[in-house]
């Protein structure tokens, strides 16, 4: 079976995540469009096999969750939470993407072509995450391993409690967060920035990695300071 | 959670089907608020000294059989006017060709529990307990007609599942709000403003957003400073939608902790709290759809 049509103006969006879920991986599905999602919430999500899925119009919260392995793409905009959890493959928004995107990704790359709500990448666990836009205030909130470029401007308190995640940004910075700092871009943060944004696709090479500043960790609140007095 | 929706139409032949529209935009809020329903529609507005009073006999003992026009005859002997009522179950919009302080003060002497939704000229206000679609039902809403509306989907946190508690909620005259979120401090804006002899009606927090807004208003503000003053003095989660004779405006909290999604073509201006309850409008392939950015001002006008 190669391609695979659902229109989820005629079929219920839970026949159609069983369907993936159960049938699809044994039956050699290897791309689905799912037309008319308007807003659906949990589209694609919780996949866990190689196949590219075409989500034409506007996604709900958590389209592509959890997913594995799978390349999913939303033509419109992502509700909350879009490719939230994600373990590996790819989450694609053309348009924009809501508040908490990438939250808590372990893996895989999520490109949102537009801007993206706040608290992008919270809590990112591992996975790269490319915003063509801006991303809201708190993004990579506590964020822990991986990477996100963002060819936009960044809102208040980027990078706040930062563990080892790199933040590259291009635009403005409206505030870092505790603990967060801007450091030098060596040869490997212009190699990352120029593969990254060539992983993310055509649209992006247009970037000059030079452009892009390096954010991470200050590492000055990996142990308790009790002298600090809540002043970091 | 809760479930907010507008709608703002700017080509005029538009205006017959605003309700119409409007009906699944407040159904496709359901799930995130099942639990009572309402909405404030502004139509053209009465001549300078008429005022319409929607009123909501569902606290009464009579209920939906409340006596209408028995009401409308006693208020026509002691205001010594025309008074004109248009019923319809537990709900009425009574008009007057004068000002409404004296047939309200009438309305709370002798029908305590008649509740009074809304004054002005332009205002028409419906709300009561229910899922979305019994109350889109209850009150037809389809059919109704203006140049915009703010409607609300409930599900309570903050207060009881009553009628008065439902949202919008009103204050002063031709001003509406509707609230998706929380206030943390809705008991010290009240300690604020009752010394000034704002009355309150509920335990809503909802509530004390809407006057303190109003309040300003009166005070002289206009429509972006009383916004300005709300970011300063109102604190918690909100997405507020709220509407005046001629604008729509929303407002998100710095946070952003309460969903907004809009949808704009030459035709109109759809807001809700997510896409799915936008699906179906007219041409919404090709709308701008954007998200409202937190502690931004949003202001249409029809």
């Amino acid at each position: 079976m190669d391609g695979l049509n659902f229109d989820l103006t005629e079929i219920p969006l839970r026949t159609v995540n069983n369907f993936l879920h159960k049938e699809a991986p044994g039956q050699g599905v290897k791309k689905v469009t799912i037309a008319n999602p308007d807003g659906a919430h949990n589209i694609a999500v919780g996949l866990d096999f190689a196949v590219e899925i075409e989500v034409v119009g506007h996604a709900g919260y958590y389209a592509g969750g959890m997913n594995k392995l799978a390349s999913i793409t939303v033509t419109g905009s992502a509700g909350t939470g879009v490719a939230e959890n994600m373990m590996s493959g790819r989450v694609h928004v053309k348009g924009f993407a809501s508040n908490g995107a990438g939250a808590s990704m372990h893996g895989g790359l999520l490109v949102i072509d537009g801007d993206a709500g706040l608290r992008c990448g919270i809590s990112l666990k591992g996975g790269d995450i490319v915003v063509g836009g801006s991303v809201g205030s708190f993004s990579a909130f506590m964020a822990q391993a991986g990477r996100m470029v963002i060819c936009g401007d960044a809102g208040d308190a980027l990078g706040d409690s930062l563990y080892e995640a790199v933040l590259y940004v291009k635009g403005k910075i409206k505030s870092l967060g505790a603990d967060a700092q801007i450091e030098p871009m060596s040869e490997v943060d212009l190699k990352t920035v120029k593969d990254l944004l060539a992983a993310a696709g055509t649209a992006f090479t247009g970037h000059d990695p030079k452009d892009f500043k390096r954010v991470a960790s200050a590492r000055g609140l990996y142990h308790w300071n009790a002298d600090a007095n809540q002043e970091y | 959670m809760c479930g907010i929706v507008g709608l703002l139409v700017k080509t005029p032949a538009l205006k017959s089907r605003l309700g119409e529209l409007m009906v699944p935009m407040l159904i496709g809020m359901t799930e995130r608020g099942p639990d009572s329903a309402g909405l404030a529609v502004f139509t053209d507005p009465l001549a300078e000294g008429e005022r319409k009073i929607s009123l909501y006999s569902g606290l009464t003992e009579d209920g939906d059989d409340f006596n209408w026009l028995g009401l409308t005859h006693e208020l026509k002997q002691h205001l010594g006017v025309e008074v004109k009522i248009a019923p319809q179950g537990n709900h009425a919009i009574l008009t007057i060709g004068i000002a409404p302080e004296p047939a309200k003060r009438w309305i709370k002497e002798h029908h305590p529990k008649l509740h009074i939704l809304s004054t002005g000229r332009a205002i028409d206000l419906y709300k009561d307990i229910g899922t979305p679609t019994e109350v889109s039902n209850r009150y037809d809403f389809k059919h109704l007609t203006g140049t915009h509306l703010v409607g609300h989907t409930r599900m309570a946190t903050e207060s009881a599942v009553t009628p008065d508690r439902a949202h919008p909620f009103t204050a002063g005259e031709d001003f509406c709000l509707v609230h998706n979120g929380s206030l943390s401090n809705p008991y010290g804006v009240r300690r604020m403003l009752e010394p000034r002899g704002i009355k309150f009606e509920t335990d809503n927090d909802t509530e004390a957003a809407c006057r303190f807004l109003e309040w300003r208003l009166r005070e002289g503000d206009d429509l972006e400073t009383a916004l300005q003053k709300g970011f300063e003095e109102l604190d918690g989660f909100y997405t507020f939608l709220m509407g005046t004779p001629d604008k729509l405006a929303l407002i998100r909290d710095p946070f952003a902790c309460k969903p907004a999604v809009v949808a704009e073509t030459d035709d109109y201006v759809a807001i809700a709290s997510e896409f799915r309850s936008l699906a179906h409008l007219p041409d919404i392939k090709n709308a701008k759809v954007f998200e409202p950015a937190p502690e931004e001002m949003y202001v249409w006008t029809a």
